[in-house]
């Protein structure tokens, strides 16, 4: 009846409990979602399911047989895979030595690539993903990538298929066909693990949810009609949430703070920025829509004088910047405040103290520094008050910042860049791997901000974050903006398909039709 | 004419006979990184090499067992490296560096222990040249490959075993897999630590092949710190010929090709120390047009994987 139970699981890591006597039951034939916030311990949990980890204590249950599982070959041999959260895919092979890695064919001793090539086409087939198996897996999209993961778990005949927040890269489109995809493999009777901390997907998808907090399970339940998003989340965060932003139009004139025009980057001959006119205003969110590597990076870089243009013009406040003259130094002290996309990468120094994080940017502007000297006694006072107003949860302002969660990470990041009271926001996805009570929170921060006469621009992948947030909407496709609209005029479906290159007209169209 | 066509001849056939040690050792850098670890003892594991190909035919008084020998050496030297990079985690470059110092110290005092000597071992049993039938009979191609080392021919089965390896056996594809991404090779049920042990190893062998074609193949002594920086020319090899084999070999002819330049300079009018400084030359030159090339190091390369939360 049971296809996995797992039974009084505690996992220790060195000083952090991530599963504390978690009790799962997984039913034969459904689709099971692990629900929980960042660092709830899911992924430590299918990680010993998979044979990754091993518990501390605990037992698990396959099949309805106990079992000890000491590594991934032994969990594959249990008709077990994963589908880890960050792709296990080699990008300079091909699909199908990927694919058959570890039981590859053999003719001769030799690795028979052509064997390989068949097996994995057939497979393709046989379940509706479509792939090329000579292809070579840096060549594909993220969608394309997961399909070979799954494929991956369907060559070693895996019965239960166990995924680690498949959905977090892709987009609207991507994500309803894996989920058809889902479907299908369980009417063909397999069993899926669903790690994911997205409500609506749990609701849609799922058959249970078993809700984990703090490494401990909450509650696990059959997925029902008259279950909700609230519900789910209050179980999620131990609290009741608002999933909604309070947002009232700001009144009066909104001028423009800063603007693009013609904006033109260009890479290897190609245009990654292509004409790129924009405006942003005070009082408004401007939200930038988009598949990742369409031009975001670009155009953050641009706004932030990362990246030179290669034509076309940056203008702040009514004057045109001299092109030869904008580096990121120039655009901090213009008032130009900054959220980057990948804050591990250029948010901040993860061996670097709160205290030094927060001022980092500013640091040599006084009082932080005097002739080039560092004043710590002001740098830290002024830390110790950004870190409070902006809620940090911390021991001190001397921990260091890698030691702090994803939320408080970037809380670290948003306190310093709103504490300079900047004139325009560049903030690019403020909430990625933050947990919802963050998410309230950074969304809150976001909206004081535009209320108070600020200019932001949010690039976000999450629609949901840029639909509740942005007043007005511009959607980026291979380096152009291809539309744009306020944003109460959009919906999930129209952005996704704008976004993957349908043009307006087309999209138009089929919504008349549907 | 036939003067200008013998010049040639004769420099095509001093670069192949220079690249040999170089070739070899690069070839085993290759394979060591394309499972991710780098070797940067390639220096002392030949010199390692050199030593014990003379020791072993000083006590055998026989070429091939001393060959033997030199093998076993560096198959000894590649397992020290493995341990280091692997079991202890030791940053790889440090590891290498260690090992380099390890082979200078320990030559030296072995060369005083046992030859009783402080520059040079005596002369030894060494590797004949011995005639190619067919090639012999071809005029020009007969100058360069008519009389070759038996090491030449050595080399040519190791660049082709090496490609065969890494590109047609399963164990050579689970290697390039590990070089890319070891947690992935991992989770896959592979064996991670198994195969990079066995592709450290080769590195050492071939590495010691190289060094000892040095002493037994050429000069018929060991000569101290003769390697003299030949093991780093073949890393900076394993770079520009792009990881692969055949681009090792290549790689290791070129400065064969700049190595006998040098020595037919040296006779010039060029002052002898710039001559001297072409071989680094053309490696600082290469490596800066390596760096354009489409080919990239294995992404994997010089990082440390922990198997099952291990820390
Ligand atoms: N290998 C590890 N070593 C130490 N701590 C870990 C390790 N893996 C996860 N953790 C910690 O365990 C907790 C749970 O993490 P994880 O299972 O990844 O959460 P989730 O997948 O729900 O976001 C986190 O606090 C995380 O920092
Ligand atoms: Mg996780």
């Amino acid at each position: 009846m049971y296809a996995v139970e797992m039974h009084g699981i505690t996992k220790q890591f060195k000083n952090v409990l991530a599963n504390s006597n978690v009790e799962l039951m997984v039913k034969r034939g459904e689709i099971h979602s692990l629900l929980g916030e960042n660092g709830a311990g899911k992924s430590t949990l299918m990680n010993i399911l998979y044979g990754m980890y091993a518990p501390t204590s605990g037992q698990v249950v396959v099949q309805g047989k106990p079992v000890v599982i000491e590594n991934p070959l032994k969990a594959i041999e249990l008709g077990i895979a994963m589908v880890h959260q960050h792709f296990m895919l080699i990008e300079p092979l091909t699909v199908a030595e990927n694919v058959v890695l570890g039981y590859e064919p053999k003719k001769h001793g030799c690795f028979d690539m052509k064997k390989a090539v068949e097996e994995v086409n057939t497979l393709a087939d046989q379940y509706g993903l479509h792939v090329d198996a000579r292809q070579k897996v840096e060549e594909l999209s993220v969608g394309t990538k997961q399909r070979v993961e799954i494929l991956k778990a369907l060559y070693r005949k895996a019965d239960i298929l166990i995924l680690d927040e498949p959905t977090a890269v892709l987009t609207p489109q991507e994500v309803s066909d894996l989920f058809r995809v889902l479907r299908k493999l369980r009417e063909s009777g397999k069993t899926i693990i669903i790690i994911t901390h997205k409500l609506k997907e749990t609701l849609e998808l799922a058959d249970t949810v078993t809700v984990l907090r703090k490494g401990q399970v909450i509650a696990s339940l059959p997925v029902t009609e008259q279950m909700d998003q609230a519900q789910l989340a209050e179980l999620m965060v131990g609290r009741i949430v608002s999933l909604e932003t309070e947002k009232q139009p700001v009144p009066g004139e909104h001028e423009v703070v800063m603007a693009l025009r013609g904006a033109v980057v260009t890479r290897d001959k190609r245009n990654v920025l292509d004409d790129i006119s924009l405006e942003i205003r005070a009082g408004e969110i401007l939200g930038i829509a988009g598949v990742e590597g369409n031009g975001q990076t670009e155009l953050i870089d641009v706004l932030t004088g990362l990246q030179r243009l290669s034509g076309g013009a940056v203008v702040l406040q009514g004057k045109q910047l001299p092109a030869g003259r904008i580096t990121p130094r120039s655009m901090l002290a213009a008032g130009v405040g900054h959220i980057p996309e990948d804050r591990g990468k250029r948010g901040f120094v993860g061996g670097f103290t709160i205290a030094e994080n927060i001022v980092l940017g500013y640091h040599r502007n006084q009082p932080f520094a005097r002739h080039g000297l560092i004043n710590r006694k002001a740098r830290d006072e002024f830390a110790d008050r950004v870190a409070r107003q902006y809620d940090v949860r911390m021991d001190s302002i001397q921990d260091t910042v890698g030691s702090l969660s994803g939320g408080n990470q970037q809380k670290v990041i948003i306190g310093r860049v709103f504490a300079q009271d900047p004139k325009v926001i560049i903030a690019a996805q403020p909430t990625r791997g933050v947990d919802i009570g963050a998410i309230e929170y950074i969304h809150g921060e976001l909206v004081k901000m535009r209320d108070a006469g600020k200019a932001v621009l949010l690039i976000s992948a999450d629609l949901d974050e840029l639909m509740r947030l942005s007043d007005k909407i511009a959607v980026l496709y291979d380096g152009r903006i291809v539309d744009r609209r306020d944003a109460s005029e959009y919906d999930e479906r129209t952005l996704g398909a704008l976004m993957t290159g349908h043009t307006p007209d087309s999209v138009e169209k089929e919504v008349k039709q549907a | 004419m036939g003067d200008v066509l013998s010049v040639v001849t004769s420099l095509i056939a001093g670069s192949i006979r220079v690249s040999i040690p170089i070739a070899f050792a690069a070839l085993g850098g290759t394979l060591s990184e394309r499972s991710g670890i780098i070797n940067m003892g390639l220096e002392g594991t030949m010199l390692m090499g050199a030593f014990f190909g003379v020791v072993g035919a000083y006590y055998t008084q026989s070429a091939w067992l001393g060959l033997l020998v030199a093998m076993m050496a560096g198959a000894l030297c590649g397992l020290l490296h493995a341990v280091l990079t692997i079991r202890f985690k030791c940053e790889h470059v440090l590891a290498g560096v260690g090992i380099n110092v390890l082979a200078s110290g320990l030559t030296v005092v072995l060369l005083q222990m046992i030859f009783n000597a402080k520059g040079k071992s005596c002369e030894v049993a060494s590797f004949d040249m011995i005639t190619l039938p067919v090639i012999n009979q071809i005029p020009v191609l007969k100058d360069i490959l008519g009389q070759v080392s038996p090491m030449l021919i050595l080399l040519a089965i190791a660049m082709v075993g090496v490609w065969f390896l890494l590109y047609r056996t399963v164990f050579g594809l689970r290697a390039r897999v590990i070089g890319e991404n070891p947690e992935a090779a991992g989770s896959m049920g592979i064996n991670v630590y198994r195969t990079q042990y066995i592709c450290v190893i080769l590195c050492g062998i071939l590495a010691a092949m190289g060094g000892a074609y040095m002493s037994i193949g050429d000069i018929h002594m060991f000569s101290r710190d003769m390697v003299a920086g030949r093991g780093f020319i073949a890393m900076a090899v394993v770079i520009f010929g792009g990881w692969h084999p055949v681009g090792a070999w290549l790689g290791s002819l070129l400065f064969g090709l700049a190595q006998s330049l040098q020595y037919r300079l040296q006779s010039g009018s060029i002052p002898p120390q710039l001559v001297q400084m072409l071989p680094y030359i053309v490696t600082l030159v290469v490596l800066v047009f390596a760096r354009g090339s489409k080919h990239r190091a294995p992404a994997a390369e010089g990082r440390h994987y922990y198997a099952k939360g291990e820390q």
